[in-house]
């Protein structure tokens, strides 16, 4: 079975934001299996205070933000991204964190990291299925990941692609991927592992 | 394009996985969960779980099913199956599952798509269609629901259905192959990746489905034996076919 991360002394506390848009389920099952305390959370403060926090999401890009928004949560997310706090955006979530995505007529986003969402133009959509992740960096990768979507972030910031598709984006502590790492196996738990991780040595 | 997908199906009766030829004759063959989560372990892409029981009491079960899944298995999977409602799916989705199946109650009431695409999204929105002869069958494949195929799956696609199972009734479980004409006409009626369902016997059957959908639908050719799909993902990769490494 998975081994533990090593998150000694204490378990990592990782927020994940609950606002009526996202498969928080699976998220908060697999960063139990890696020895996360998890909270779903409804409210801005203990979105601000946890260790990591967690941007899921799917569904519409209108609606999800209108959820953050009446909740509070998206003046929370800006709050932290400008202390420098990590933020993990992922799929819907990482659409929503750019400055706004054509997606329901244009909807203007949170602005935690550059660039917009827009319309997959090629292949079969949504873009649904397993495809490889290759990093920017020393370390290419290209382990396949599990991608459910229909929109795709167009940014300066991109550091990861997939087929030509931009994949991850990281602008200062916020970190977003379009593919769905709760969903993605052995290759999704390492993910989020490494993520884990580099929230401690943060912290 | 996203790597070709193997997609092992536990038809669901009663909380348990059952199995049946041509819709009928079902007999009882494992827990979804134990079956599931063998399967996931032996390199399935995703699963379905598919309630061929679908009533009132069967609902709570496949939220249940679904929650139990999730726990299990950390790839992703779809309910389908007595699900007529965006409340339904919202509590399936909510359970941990990813994505719904609708087939009868989207073929009764077609708006229920836009509804579910609405609040989930296209890609939690499975339409399953089952036909035979051209034509679309509803309720279990027992009802000719007076359509076209190729006229329904478009409708399913604009109304914002995320992916189509197509179900050959004239294959299903007869080991003979998937209807590969039926699914290169759908793959040029609709730009929606395309589920292959129903006929298959060997890995030459597969491969040739990979070929013109996203994906092939495993039933009776895993005999719901895990150990079979190792085998066949091998045979798979021998024929070329580019399955993602499990590992």
């Amino acid at each position: 079975m998975t081994r533990s991360p090593g998150l000694e002394p204490r378990p990592l506390r990782a927020a994940i934001a609950a606002y009526g848009a996202g498969n928080v389920r699976s998220v908060e099952l697999a960063l139990r299996r890696l020895g996360a305390e998890t909270e779903l959370v409804h409210e801005p403060a203990p979105l601000l205070d946890a260790d990591l926090a967690v941007l899921p999401g799917v569904g519409s890009a209108a609606s999800a933000l209108a959820g953050l928004r009446e909740r509070g949560l998206d003046e929370a997310l800006r709050e932290r991204a400008a202390a420098g706090r990590p933020i993990l955006g992922i799929c819907l979530g990482l659409q929503l964190a750019l400055e706004e995505t054509e997606e329901d007529g244009g909807v203007e986003g949170l602005g935690l990291a550059p660039g917009r969402a827009v319309r997959l133009r090629e292949g079969r959509v949504p873009r649904i299925g397993w495809a490889p992740v290759h990093w920017a960096g020393p370390e290419p990768g290209g382990e396949a990941y599990w991608f459910a979507h229909s929109y795709a972030p167009e940014t300066p910031a991109a550091t990861a692609t997939s087929e030509g598709i931009v994949a991850a984006v990281e602008a200062g502590p916020f970190l977003g991927v379009q593919f769905h790492p709760e969903k993605s196996g052995a290759a999704g738990l390492r993910f989020l592992r490494a993520v884990l991780e580099r929230c401690l040595s943060r912290a | 394009m996203p790597l070709p997908r193997l997609i092992p199906c536990l038809d669901v009766a009663g909380g348990r996985v059952v199995k049946g030829v041509r819709f009928r004759e079902l007999r009882d063959v494992g827990d979804p969960v134990e079956l599931g989560a063998a399967y996931s372990e032996a390199g399935a892409d995703e699963l379905v779980f598919l309630d061929v029981a679908a009533t009132v009491e069967a609902r709570g079960s496949a939220v249940e099913v679904a929650a139990r899944v999730a726990e299990r298995v950390s790839i992703p999977f779809t309910v389908g199956g007595g699900i007529r409602s965006v409340a339904d799916a919202t509590a399936v989705l909510e359970a941990g599952a990813d994505k719904v199946g609708v087939n009868s109650a989207a073929l009764a009431r077609p708006a229920l798509i836009e509804e579910l695409a609405e609040v989930l999204g296209s890609q939690a929105v499975v339409v399953a269609i089952d036909t035979e002869g051209g034509r679309v069958r509803s309720h279990a494949a027992t009802r000719d629901a007076a359509r076209d195929v190729v006229e329904w799956a478009r409708e399913c696609e604009a109304r914002g259905a995320g992916e189509l199972l197509v179900t050959s009734i004239d294959r299903d479980g007869t080991r003979s192959g998937y209807d590969l004409e039926l699914l290169a006409r759908l793959r040029d009626a609709v730009s929606l990746p395309v589920i292959a369902s129903g006929g298959a016997g060997c890995a030459e059957h597969v491969a040739a489905a990979l070929q013109v959908a996203e994906a092939a639908l495993l039933a009776s050719i895993l005999h719901e034996n895990p150990a079979r799909l190792v085998s066949l993902r091998e045979e798979l990769r021998d024929l070329g076919v580019p399955l993602r490494d499990a590992a």
